[in-house]
């Protein structure tokens, strides 16, 4: 939580109008104290880029682990356990050399919750939902993403419940390392397909 | 609708401004939190769907939607579903009338999630490979088709099987359509200087006219 302002301050607006509606569901009997407090502590402690670092590295290691996860990832991906809300149903797409994905949800935020956790904020705001569908190089530029020219760049727009997973490219010189290894170097990012995955030195 | 959340392709908004993902917390502010676990439990009486929840945030002036923050659009879109449903009123009548979860049943909801796909109806009218455009539609009411691929033509790539249709879903009809997954080439959408990048978009077949 950022602390920028005065805590002098009145609360805002918003605060006033969320605090009212907890009060009343509260009262009314509409929620219960111990469910908000379980879904905070599930997608806190619990669901995250962690698991999704899990399936790629699991991917780079094993080969038919990988086929299978391409072919149907929803029930892939739910033999490792990672099953529930906005992961329902699951499409893994495969960078490559030649082939870079990007996922976005020009609509609203469809993300697999399941595999990434909540989003980012950048990637439920007016710009990126706005332009990764129409310049997604310029997009790409701004997270410090340059591809080649011939690169064919897919963009994938959640509109249904499917959701999109990016396998990001195995980077070279990770040859013989152990799935944890690799598991360290998978960030966020490259599984919503804005940054590649680098090789850090410092992760050996 | 094509109001102000159907963002695909506008223009003027500026750069993308991304947090670093090392320092971006989960949430900014404590009634971000709140309002997060808010409209995940009320969502869990049963009262409403997902296309009906994403239409309440949706159903707002353009410029209030756009002004808003994420978890504000959240909120305005909870207050209308609570008032909307009459939440209150009828808990105060039957206090029996709803089953509240319970920090368990809450956990278990979470992991069974809400999955779309049905059983086959009909069969396809597409499959891979077929030339598709997208009907024009001035809808008043909720859509999944953006406005930018709205008259567009591209090419099935996939068929994801019959799935909940959410222009009925929002209304509280639960009904089934084929979805497929299409793609569009950047200079059909964007122009000449596109080329070597498409967009993949997930759109149901009420959405989509046959290209002879």
């Amino acid at each position: 939580m950022s602390h920028d302002h005065d805590h002098t301050d009145p609360p805002s607006d918003l605060e006033l109008r969320t605090k009212a509606l907890e009060s009343l569901l509260l009262e009314k009997g509409l929620v219960k104290q111990d469910a908000l407090n379980a879904i905070i502590e599930t997608y806190e402690h619990q669901v995250g880029p962690k698991n999704g670092a899990h399936v790629v590295a699991k991917a780079w290691s094993d080969l038919s682990f990988k086929q299978a996860l391409l072919a149907d990832a929803t029930a892939t991906v739910a033999d490792l356990g990672y099953v529930g809300r906005q992961g329902e149903h699951l499409t893994v797409v495969e960078n490559t050399s030649d082939i870079h994905n990007l996922v976005v949800c020009t609509l609203c935020s469809c993300y697999p919750w399941t595999l990434l956790g909540l989003p980012p904020v950048w990637y439920k705001s007016a710009p990126y939902r706005a332009r990764a569908v129409s310049e997604p190089r310029a997009v790409l530029s701004e997270f410090g993403t340059e591809l080649p020219e011939h690169t064919d760049i897919r963009v994938w727009d959640s509109t249904s419940e499917m959701r999109y997973l990016v396998l990001p490219e195995r980077p070279s010189g990770t040859e013989g390392w152990s799935e944890s290894q690799l598991l360290a170097l998978v960030t966020r990012n490259s599984m919503i397909g804005v940054e590649l995955v680098r090789h850090r030195e410092e992760v050996k | 609708m094509n109001d102000g959340h159907d963002l695909g392709g506008r223009q003027g908004f500026g750069s993308v401004n991304a947090e670093p993902e090392s320092e971006e917390p989960l949430f900014h502010a404590e009634w971000e939190r709140r309002i997060f676990a808010l409209t995940l439990a009320t969502g869990m009486l049963g009262q409403w769907n997902i296309d009906e929840s994403r239409h309440a945030r949706e159903r707002q002036h353009p410029a209030d939607y756009l002004k808003h923050s994420y978890y504000e659009n959240w909120l305005v879109g909870l207050e209308k579903l609570l008032a909307e449903k009459d939440l209150v009123a009828r808990i105060e009548q039957d206090a029996q009338c709803f089953r509240v979860p319970d920090a368990a049943a809450a956990r278990k909801i979470l992991r069974t999630g809400g999955p779309t796909l049905l059983p086959d109806a009909t069969e396809p009218r597409f499959c891979s490979g077929d030339r598709v455009r997208v009907a024009r539609c001035q809808r008043v009411s909720h859509t999944r088709a953006p406005t930018y691929v709205q008259g567009a033509s591209g090419t099935v790539v996939d068929h994801h099987g019959t799935h909940i249709y959410p222009d009925q879903n929002a209304t509280g009809q639960r009904a089934g359509a084929h979805l497929y997954c299409v793609r569009f080439e950047g200079t059909e959408l964007w122009g000449s200087e596109s080329s070597s990048q498409s967009v993949y978009v997930d759109l149901w077949e009420p959405y989509l006219e046959e290209i002879r």
